[in-house]
């Protein structure tokens, strides 16, 4: 365990560091906003073994309710970010009662449509711009005090932000409520049998990911100033299923350093390859299923870590 | 005019007959889905985008090669149903042991991967096909003007659907094949070849899917994200028929496109969603689905 921590304090190190040795502070937050959606989404299919194929809904849904709330009324970063956060809890409140009445493939094909209605629903009303999404959503400031326009306040604000997360996720992942998410995980009908209220659990669980995964859009709506309907979209959804696949599902860092790999290829591929991007994803998809289903932290894992 | 709740009753009868067609490829896509989850275990996310390629083979053989619509109808099939096979053998048929969700990340790469290289090679933008000669014209109904093309569509999925389900509810073909879904195991030791079995009912799923996209090909607009969308309506079509059930499939996926047709006229705005809250419904009065057995 020593040896984990002394990774921890090398990546904050670095992570402090970044912005002065050539990392753009954008990208960095962009990456962050994903490896927080990434971490929320790992706690679903990672420790409890359901896959959401729509978390989208949250993160792109929470991302409009903090930038027309910012935009069109003048609140602060805060307030924005907390109403999002809210938004996507209770949305996830409502999606994950109706979803987590079926197991399995239903309910991934359950959170896909539901989530495809949040997409409609974007599309269609007005607060969220439809096909033009919203646009030059301001930063605003730290209740007042601390203005967040500058790239490099921004950029430790999220860092931040990042960290607390990251370590929220932890804490509920060795809670007691975390082990019994774990025995859903290994075995749940047996977990029903012991007389644990499994569907309860897994909704618990469902409205922590997608508060989370709210928070992580919301401070991407803040981070780049704009929210699409690409961030609701289905691709989105897949994009976070490939992040925490090929990082390694059920583990801590995994979902990182697979957003990290995701976002950074998306970035510099799309100008080089167009439309192949997506060929490129569907291809890492198709190699991770086959022959990589560990991701790679959970392959250096079973390498490196006896049992 | 005659009027239903102040809606002139033509503007009604000829969106439920445009919800028919829609309806009708619903229908065969949730067909395709239900044979292949029965047999495979396994979720075809890339359906949606088999019924893109099916569509684009139709149209690419009338662009390319002259092939007719005719022979379009046989040929788009069979060679999306080949290159079914394909994936069949080379990733799926890995995957049997596994949990069910890997599957479902296969196709979906799988439909990012065919969705990407039909969008690079022919752009983003919808490509028209011209409805076959035999086929146009107009059926005067007297209330309503009904496009010959549309009937023959509607006509054409519903024989195919009452033939599949003849196939697997009614002969010893499809006996086997549901013995094959209750316990694979248990029918090979019998003799049958179940792998082959896997193979060509992936296969025949996959060709169904083709086939819509060829009928669908004169409506609509041919393009490489004609199925992108549809794939999720049609899984909620088939949550609310309940998976396990083939004629479940069939009634689901008309009624839906009439009711989706329906709204159209009555709230516009919500056309494009009542499907999913007619899912949202039916799971929490009914979680196995309306034609579900399985717990």
């Amino acid at each position: 365990m020593r040896s984990a921590w002394v990774v921890y304090a090398v990546l904050i190190v670095l992570a402090l560091v970044a912005p002065f040795i050539g990392l753009y502070p954008v990208f960095g937050m962009k990456l962050m906003c994903f490896a927080m959606f990434a971490c929320a989404f790992n706690l679903l299919l990672g420790y409890t073994k359901m896959l959401s194929f729509g978390h989208a809904a949250y993160f792109g849904f929470s991302g409009y309710v903090t930038g027309w709330l910012m935009t069109v009324h003048g609140w602060g970063a805060v307030e924005g970010l907390l109403a999002g956060v809210v938004t996507s809890a209770l949305l996830g409140l409502v999606i994950g009662a109706i979803a987590v009445r079926r197991q399995g493939i239903y309910f991934a094909m359950i959170t896909l449509a539901l989530a495809q209605l949040v997409f409609f629903v974007c599309l269609q009303a007005s607060f969220t711009g439809g096909e033009n999404g919203l646009q030059s959503i301001p930063r605003g400031s730290l209740m007042g005090l601390v203005p967040l326009a500058n790239d490099l306040t921004m950029y430790y604000f999220v860092l931040v932000v990042f960290i607390g997360v990251y370590l929220l996720i932890r804490r509920v992942i060795d809670s007691p409520f975390g082990q019994v998410l774990k025995a859903i995980r290994a075995n749940e009908p047996r977990a029903i049998s012991i007389g644990y209220k499994v569907d309860r659990y897994k909704l618990q669980a469902f409205v922590i990911s997608a508060s989370i995964a709210g928070l992580a859009g919301s401070v991407k709506a803040l981070v780049l100033g704009f929210v699409t309907l690409s961030d609701v979209s289905q691709g989105t959804s897949g994009e976070v299923i490939l992040m925490t696949l090929l990082g390694g599902s059920g583990t801590f860092l995994g979902p990182v350093i697979g957003a990290g790999v995701v976002v950074t290829l998306q970035e510099y591929l799309s100008d080089l390859v167009g439309a192949w991007v997506s060929v490129i994803i569907g291809a890492i998809f198709v190699v991770c299923v086959m022959i990589f289903r560990r991701g790679f932290v959970g392959e250096i894992q079973r390498l490196f870590v006896r049992p | 005019m005659t009027t239903v709740f102040g809606i002139p009753l033509p503007a009604i009868l000829g969106q439920l007959m445009l919800g028919l067609v829609n309806g009708s490829f619903y229908a065969l896509l949730s067909l395709g889905l239900a044979v292949i989850f029965g047999l495979l275990g396994v979720v075809n996310f890339a359906h949606g985008a088999f019924y893109m390629l099916g569509a684009f083979a139709a149209w690419i053989g009338l662009q390319y090669f002259g092939v007719n619509y005719w022979w379009a109808l046989l040929l788009a099939p069979l060679a999306v149903g080949a290159l079914g096979i394909v994936i069949e053998r080379i990733f799926l048929r890995h995957l049997m042991t596994l949990e069910p969700i890997y599957g479902l990340l296969l196709t979906f790469g799988i439909a990012l991967i065919a969705e990407g290289v039909m969008r690079s090679q022919f752009g983003a933008s919808g490509k028209s096909y011209p409805v076959p000669t035999l086929l146009r014209g107009v059926f005067n109904l007297g209330f309503m003007i009904l496009p010959i093309y549309r009937a023959w569509a509607i006509f054409a999925s519903v024989m195919v659907c009452f033939v599949t389900w003849f196939l697997i509810e009614r002969t010893r073909l499809g006996s086997r094949l549901r013995a094959a879904t209750e316990n694979a195991r248990l029918v090979q030791a019998f003799g049958i070849n179940v792998p082959v079995m896997v193979m060509l009912t992936y296969g025949a799923g996959v060709a169904l899917a083709a086939l819509a996209g060829v009928l669908a090909a004169p409506v609509i607009q041919v393009s490489p994200l004609m199925g992108n969308s549809l794939v999720i309506v049609v899984f909620a079509v088939v949550v609310i028929g309940g998976m396990g059930s083939i004629m479940g499939a069939i009634v689901s996926g008309l009624s839906l496109g009439m009711v989706e047709g329906l709204t159209k006229v009555v709230y516009p705005e919500a056309s494009n969603i009542v499907v999913f809250v007619i899912m949202a419904i039916v799971l929490i009065w009914r979680p196995t689905g309306l034609f579900g057995k399985e717990a």
